[in-house]
């Protein structure tokens, strides 16, 4: 952990290097997550709610999505980029060093611009907070922490398993996105307005909804059940097969020679 | 005009031949791009038919409209969609090589349209079918419906390709402007996610707030993948038609004369350093 903080430090001095360009792709990122939000405003301009969620409501599935998003994208960029490291020989660096191997491609980039999203997330939080009209209760506020940080892990995952992949091939990784940007994306509205059969999916597969649609029904006082609230925390178990693929994938590797 | 448009056609139709063919080369990733593709479509539709249960008199266009404007923008992704930027281009001003380029007797403007004309296109051509075929299966509400009007189907086929061309244009200004910023990364992502936004690449402009929606389809972004989607739907149709589509052809003069100018005077001033 002391040698990640190490790194951590490390990656801000050098991307600090380049004020202007950082800043400018900090607001680029900004702008993307800024004109998703645009999209919900004007919708919710002209419709006053969708199935029974009001705007507000929404504007917590959004905002928690995104802030999730934005942060295992920030962490975790170098699974992201996985095939690239397979490609020209990092990763073989990598292996013959006597540390875990999650370790060092966590440590190896650090994207602060993924911010940039982030900052549209919070400012979003700063609005729907007081004005939800939910009452926040310590168990709440616990809910919504739990809601970013287990969403946070969920993308990690997600990621992990998109490198694990890429251990077998290159090509056609990018179905991953459905889960991964379709994920971000589609989680702007409760996942329970795409119907039966996605929400099932999103409860039972890949356990996006344990940390948007459950906890928010607790959050607005829908659901009384404690269970609602720790839903997140059983979404994690989807964590275990992610990590396993992995292995499996580092397992069959073979190094490209490069 | 004339001497702008008079130059000898055949080498940009041959740097469009191998760079289509070249592109045609990624057939898993084509494959697994189209699976994506179509779920992003189903999920908006989903969306979409969530928003039109809640409140169908708020709809701006009819559902089975905003259906096959979807499914459209899916299929048509990589022709209308300004952050599919020519990489090579910027790549090639930044490290200089863009010095080997203009010593070559080719117009530089014409070689960057017809090379970013090609990539759109051999993206869209392997990838719009098999989803358009899908899209046109599907059951009832969810099906691509195909205008029964045959000019309607060419006015729709006339327009996309004039969308393609202002894409291509206001694109090229971009391009340009990296003449000038030597790290506009930021900026033409900034760029690119409004100008998509400002098109309809979210939702489309007939959801937008009146005034707003006025003013948008006016600016070039209107002219851009909005008119040949709304014009298949059937939302757009007649005289309303062909006057979106003077409107597109306006915009493409201007937009490349705009950018044809420009060019040649961020070509007077280009310094290679040697080496």
């Amino acid at each position: 952990m002391k040698l990640y903080a190490k790194f951590f430090m490390m990656h801000i001095k050098s991307q600090m290097q380049y004020k202007t360009s950082f800043a400018f792709t900090f607001v680029g990122q900004f702008f993307v997550a800024f004109t998703v939000f645009l999209g919900v405003y004007f919708l919710f301009l002209r419709f006053d709610a969708v199935d029974d969620f009001t705007y507000q409501e929404v504007l917590i599935c959004f905002a928690v999505i995104l802030l999730a998003f934005s942060l295992a994208e920030m962490i975790g960029r170098g699974f992201d980029r996985f095939p690239m490291l397979l490609g020209n020989g990092m990763f073989d660096r990598a292996l013959v060093r006597p540390r875990n191997i999650v370790f060092q491609v966590l440590a190896g980039t650090i994207e602060f611009t993924r911010l940039g999203r982030a900052l549209q997330a919070i400012v979003v939080f700063a609005y729907i907070i007081p004005t939800s009209g939910i009452v926040w209760t310590w168990d709440k506020i616990l809910t919504l922490c739990l809601m970013v940080v287990c969403g946070s892990l969920l993308f990690f995952g997600l990621f992990l398993i998109y490198a694990a992949f890429s251990f077998f091939t290159v090509e056609g990784l990018e179905f991953m996105n459905i889960f991964t940007d379709g994920g971000r994306e589609h989680g702007r509205l409760p996942f329970s307005v795409y119907g039966d059969n996605v929400l099932r999916f999103l409860t039972f597969v890949i356990p996006l909804a344990l940390v948007q649609y459950y906890p928010l029904l607790y959050l607005l006082g829908r659901e009384e059940s404690m269970f609602y609230a720790f839903t997140p925390v059983i979404s994690l178990l989807f964590l275990l097969p992610c990590y396993a693929l992995f292995r499996l994938g580092l397992s069959r590797y073979k190094s490209t020679g490069s | 005009m004339g001497s702008i448009l008079a130059i000898n056609i055949k080498p940009y139709l041959a740097l469009f031949r191998i760079r289509f063919t070249n592109s045609l080369q990624y057939r898993a990733a084509a494959f697994a791009g189209l699976v994506t593709q179509f779920s992003f479509g189903f999920m908006f539709i989903l969306a979409f038919a969530a928003f039109y249960r809640t409140n169908p008199d708020a709809f701006p266009m009819t559902f089975q409209q905003t259906v096959s404007y979807i499914w459209l923008q899916q299929a048509f992704l990589a022709l209308f969609f300004l952050w599919f930027y020519e990489n090579s281009i910027f790549e090639s001003i930044e490290s200089g090589s863009i010095a080997y380029e203009m010593v070559r007797p080719m117009d530089l403007y014409s070689r960057w349209y017809s090379v970013t004309a090609a990539n759109r296109i051999s993206r869209t051509v392997l990838r719009c079918a098999p989803l358009l075929v899908v899209a046109l299966l599907l059951p009832h509400p969810y099906r691509l419906v195909i205008p029964g009007d045959i000019v309607q189907l060419g006015l729709f086929f006339l327009s996309m390709v004039l969308s393609l061309g202002v894409v291509l244009s206001l694109s090229m200004l971009v391009y340009i402007s990296a003449f000038y910023t030597v790290n506009g990364a930021g900026t033409r992502l900034i760029i690119a996610v409004m100008s998509d936004f400002l098109s309809g690449g979210i939702i489309p402009i007939p959801f937008f707030p009146g005034t707003v929606r006025l003013v948008v389809e006016l600016l070039p972004f209107g002219s851009m993948q909005n008119m040949p989607l709304l014009i298949f739907s059937g939302h757009i149709y007649g005289v309303a038609a062909l006057r979106g589509i003077g409107l597109q052809i306006f915009w493409i003069v201007v937009l490349i004369i705009i950018g044809r100018l420009w060019m040649s005077r961020a070509l007077k001033r280009v310094i290679t350093q040697g080496g």
